[in-house]
């Protein structure tokens, strides 16, 4: 098969894409006219004046190259499905074995949950809730926080408390960590091989694709925009209910 | 060059949650609201230096005994044997398994004492009022906190065998001690590098970098008429 020859690019040349990076965010200085939209770096607090940025683009920090925003716009949709899509791999995760060992005819069979209840059963409660936190609690508060602040969101509203689940979910975040655990059931894997008979169950293929799931619907999610959105439907409740304007031909006044 | 401002010259505060930049009537950040998120503001995360100090000193403390300590003991057909977290290492090295043997190494000994180092580094640097390369230390301290959560891997290994061998007297692997204290170092590192802020890197930087004076707004002689107008945008804090 021959493919056809790609067409000719010059006819793009008006349309040069902003490498990422690229977009040139300014140390605000106080001396150019103009209302600038400021934003103060997270990491240096320099104050910037932030650009309005293509999609796709970046703009970092001139101090220190902190990613000051992304130019990445209504992404809740592609967030929520990404999420879903998470929150399914998880059930899975957990519903199925992770590693299964057969050894002088018995066989023991651990799922994500197990490792914490074995480490509650040798009364060491401690490291069991550490372990029940970052690989079980935190990853399922994450998903289904990120659900419910974005879902009414796409649909224009704002969930009852939605601006403190989402300030809750950034701390909560932190502690998510699937994807060491991955490392730490290979790891184990590997130890247990010359011992005994170790096959990888169901969970740990879900498990190796939750990574990438997560990964990718983190990066598509765009909290400055997120905040944003919640901003304006926070004004639209505090604001006192306008009579809807008549409108000509309404079918509302007889 | 003209002189570049900070938002704390300014009178101004960025929300640790939702990054919305507030200005802050009197330059006193004490119990101010964010108007967005209801989170509590601070031109810079308060007694960021003490409670890094503190969290740190104790993490380098039970550091020690996570180390002495056996982290698991594997009981096989009468025969008992406790590994720490360095002899665990050893024995992969042993038995052949040299990247596994790699893997553990960094994530359970390398990435912490990395984490430590840097932690005191950038206390001390920002103590001394060091202007040195503020770049390469902001970029150290996002390292930091991105990596220091792999050291939990040893902390799965363990409760993964943990779950796995269950035969009873045939075989048997318990977490011991040690792998409690390794378990507390990570989280104790893990808040430490939280509450640093990397903000004090920048702002110790000589004299043209006017340092954290809120109350020195309107007092410069540089203030040009209406530029007021350019920062009324920026919201007002909830009192």
């Amino acid at each position: 098969m021959v493919h056809p020859p790609a067409p000719d690019r010059r006819d793009d040349s008006t349309l040069t894409p902003l490498p990422a990076g690229s977009v040139p965010a300014r140390a605000w200085t106080g001396a150019h006219d103009g209302p600038p939209h400021l934003v103060a770096c997270h990491d240096c607090d320099l104050l910037i004046e932030l650009p309005p940025l293509a999609d796709r683009a970046a703009a970092r920090c001139p101090r220190c190259q902190y990613v000051l925003a992304r130019g990445a716009h209504e992404t809740i949709e592609r967030t929520v499905a990404l999420t879903v899509a998470a929150l399914i791999l998880f059930v899975a995760a957990n519903a199925f074995p992770l590693l299964t060992m057969r050894a002088s005819g018995n066989e023991v069979e651990a799922t994500i949950l197990s490792g914490s209840r074995i480490l509650w059963e040798q009364d060491n409660g401690g490291l069991a809730a550490l372990v029940l936190l970052t690989t079980f609690a935190a990853p399922l508060a994450h998903a289904l926080s990120v659900l419910y602040v974005l879902v009414p969101l796409g649909f224009g509203f704002k969930a009852p408390g939605a601006a403190d689940v989402f300030r809750w979910m950034g701390h909560v975040q932190v502690w998510s960590m699937a994807e060491v655990f991955v490392l730490g059931v290979l790891v184990s894997l590997v130890k247990l091989a010359d011992m005994a008979e170790i096959v990888p169950g169901i969970a740990l293929w879900a498990l190796g694709l939750l990574i990438p799931t997560l990964t990718a619907a983190m990066a598509s999610l765009d909290p400055d925009e997120v905040w944003d959105r919640l901003d304006r439907s926070l004004e639209m409740d505090d604001r006192p209910a306008e009579p809807e304007p008549a409108r000509p031909g309404g079918e509302a006044a007889p | 060059m003209s002189r570049q401002r900070t938002a704390a010259a300014e009178g101004m505060a960025t929300c640790h949650d939702c990054h919305l930049l507030v200005a802050i009537p009197g330059g006193d950040d004490h119990g101010a609201k964010c108007p967005r998120c209801h989170s509590a503001l601070h031109f810079r995360k308060p007694a960021s230096l003490q409670r890094t100090w503190a969290l740190l000193v104790a993490a380098v403390i039970l550091y020690v005994p996570a180390n002495t300590y056996p982290i698991m003991r594997v009981t096989s057909l009468g025969r008992s044997q406790a590994d720490t977290i360095l002899s665990g290492v050893v024995h992969l090295l042993e038995g052949g398994m040299w990247p596994l043997a790699l893997v553990v190494f960094v994530a359970s000994i390398v990435v912490p004492l990395a984490k430590l180092f840097a932690l005191v580094h950038l206390l001390i640097s920002v103590q001394r009022r060091s202007p040195k390369k503020p770049v390469e230390r902001t970029k150290l301290y996002r390292l930091t906190e991105m990596f220091g959560r792999w050291s939990m891997v040893d902390i799965y290994v363990v409760a993964m065998l943990a779950a796995l061998v269950q035969l009873g007297s045939l075989a048997q692997v318990e977490a011991e001690l040690g792998a409690v204290f390794f378990g507390a170092t990570v989280v104790l590192t893990m808040i430490a590098a939280e509450s640093f802020d990397p903000r004090l890197i920048w702002d110790h930087r000589g004299p043209e970098q006017p340092r954290r004076t809120p109350s020195a707004r309107g007092a410069g002689g540089d203030r040009k008429p209406g530029r007021d107008a350019k920062t009324a945008h920026v919201r007002k804090a909830h009192g």
